[in-house]
């Protein structure tokens, strides 16, 4: 039996939100395993982190600026993805925001705001994506890979967490629903959820700080305590390891899988 | 060498045939050193010349020959980093009305019991490796454990229960500080020579080869090298925060209804 050491040598992957955190270190493995990579995320294609990032990674990567939330700027990413590429054999939907907050207290604004970019910018990932993506997937074993990023918080519920797991649990049964529809059609992509539980990422940090100035905590590294204490590994994850588990998803490793989700929250669940 | 599990020494229970044999293989291709184990002694001579594995003829419901097995492992290889508890059977099985007490009795010794033994003797041997506890445990369920057959009850029982056992160790490992995960994959139908026998017995066979494919909405059974993916990925540091996890890997038989 031969393996080879590059395995998505040949694949286009596009993932958004990959200036950061768990997108970002998706972006990375793909490239190390020989992939051209189409990364967007909110910021100016001149930013600073935008630049720097991108002359870091590379001639295999590209970039472009987009809102996930924005039905226009999935249609111009896609068109990017044609232009550069002509393919598109996987799709990293991983850009989205958190909301806290006891119920009562929850805008209508806010409620809109993390329905748009977590559930409707999963949504039209996949709805612009999915042309290109069955064409693609048609010349690979196991055919292309959605790879929709839920949470454990799509799993479970958790206090003044309601708006964030109502998202995150949509993402896990859109993901299911089309699954199904492609299996069922011969569509030739797979759709799995990811469900990644305390990652140190930009976003856990953020999230944390908002609970320490509103009183939950005296600062950040208590509530990382708490997490660490309550999670049976012992540790928060790093974004690398959501990295490989969306990696062995891309990968024709995974061929039979389908409508499944990947738990990688380091036993937290599982209590 | 593209070889992701270098260095690493693995234990397969069931290893002669079927899943078992392709784990084997694809664990040695990515650079393990495998022993397995099984009663197919001729079978298991081949798989041995194929791939370099060891060989011991073992029964996982054999509570009294585990130790001398570990034993073994260690003698042969010094350590053990992965184990795969795939040794499985439903010989003996029926519906709830019809099981009788030693065919549920037979199929819980292998399939309940059997992994208790597999995944506790694997502990106990990860906890003391040279520098360092530390290991990857991947447990055989079903899909049949969230999706129970009529007319197999003892099968999706046990199957069902490995899936809260791997839980249990995974939970008890990570508070122990062990560094060993433990997680349990649900395939789907798989073209294993079990399966293809019943087909092949069958009066019609392409007939109910069909019905078995269309079982899955992906309208095919899984191939064994697939299942093997999925266990070469856990049993490697690719997965170190995935611990206490069920895995299906069913072309999306459990994800839903398929619907008109």
């Amino acid at each position: 039996m031969e393996l080879s050491a590059q395995r998505l040598k040949g694949r286009v992957a596009f993932v958004s939100g990959g200036l950061r955190g768990i997108g970002l270190a998706c972006v990375e493995r793909f490239l190390a395993e020989g992939a051209e990579v189409v990364l967007s995320d909110l910021d100016a294609p001149d930013s600073a982190l935008a630049t720097e990032t991108m002359a870091r990674l590379g001639q295999a990567a590209s970039y472009v600026s987009a809102n996930v939330a924005k039905e226009e700027d999935w249609e111009r990413a896609v068109a990017l993805v044609k232009e550069r590429h002509g393919k598109c054999h996987v799709l990293v939907n991983n850009a989205g925001v958190d909301l806290t907050g006891a119920v009562e207290s929850l805008s209508m604004e806010g409620w809109r705001r993390i329905m748009s970019i977590n559930v409707d910018g999963v949504f039209l990932g996949v709805k612009h994506f999915t042309p290109l993506m069955a064409e693609s997937g048609k010349d690979v074993r196991g055919g292309s890979s959605i790879i929709n990023v839920s949470s454990i918080m799509g799993l479970v519920g958790m206090n003044e967490v309601s708006a964030y797991n109502a998202t995150k649990g949509a993402v896990r049964l859109f993901t299911k629903g089309i699954a199904i529809e492609f299996a069922q059609k011969q569509t030739p992509i797979r759709a799995n959820s990811l469900h990644p539980g305390f990652v140190e990422t930009p976003l856990l940090k953020a999230g944390f700080q908002r609970w320490v100035d509103q009183g939950f905590a005296e600062k950040p590294d208590d509530l990382v305590a708490g997490v660490v204490a309550s999670t049976p590994i012992g540790r928060l994850a790093q974004p690398s390891e959501l990295a490989s588990a969306a990696f062995f998803l891309a990968s024709e490793d995974s061929s039979y899988m389908t409508g499944a989700e990947l738990v990688i929250d380091g036993g937290w669940t599982a209590q | 060498m593209a070889g992701r599990l270098e260095g690493k020494v693995a234990l397969v229970t069931g290893g002669t045939t079927g899943i078992g044999a392709a784990s084997v293989r694809r664990l040695a291709a990515e650079g393990a050193k495998v022993f397995f184990t099984g009663s197919k002694e001729e079978a298991a001579r081949a798989l041995c010349e194929e791939t370099g594995a060891r060989f011991a003829a073992h029964r996982v419901q054999d509570a009294a020959g585990w130790p001398g097995l570990i034993d073994q492992v260690l003698g042969a290889f010094g350590r053990l980093d992965i184990a795969f508890a795939n040794a499985g059977t439903e010989s003996g099985d029926a519906s709830i009305e019809d099981v009788g007490i030693d065919g549920w009795n037979n199929v819980v010794a292998v399939n309940q019991t059997g992994v208790m033994l597999t995944v506790q003797h694997a502990i106990r041997a990860m906890k003391a490796n040279p520098f360092g506890s530390g290991g990857s445990i991947i447990v055989n369920s079903s899909m049949n454990a969230t999706r129970p057959l009529g007319n197999y009850v003892t099968y999706s029982v046990t199957k069902a229960a490995v899936c809260a056992l791997a839980k249990s160790a995974a939970v008890h490992c990570g508070q122990k500080g062990y560094n060993i995960r433990v997680n349990a994959i649900l395939p789907g139908v798989v073209e294993t020579e079990l399966i293809m026998g019943i087909l092949a017995a069958q009066a019609d066979p392409d007939a109910a080869r069909a019905m078995y494919n269309a079982m899955s909405p992906m309208g095919r059974m899984a191939k064994l090298e697939e299942i093997a993916g999925l266990v070469a990925y856990l049993a490697s540091d690719e997965a170190a925060f995935v611990s206490g996890a069920e895995l299906a890997i069913d072309g999306a038989t459990t994800a839903g209804m398929m619907g008109v």
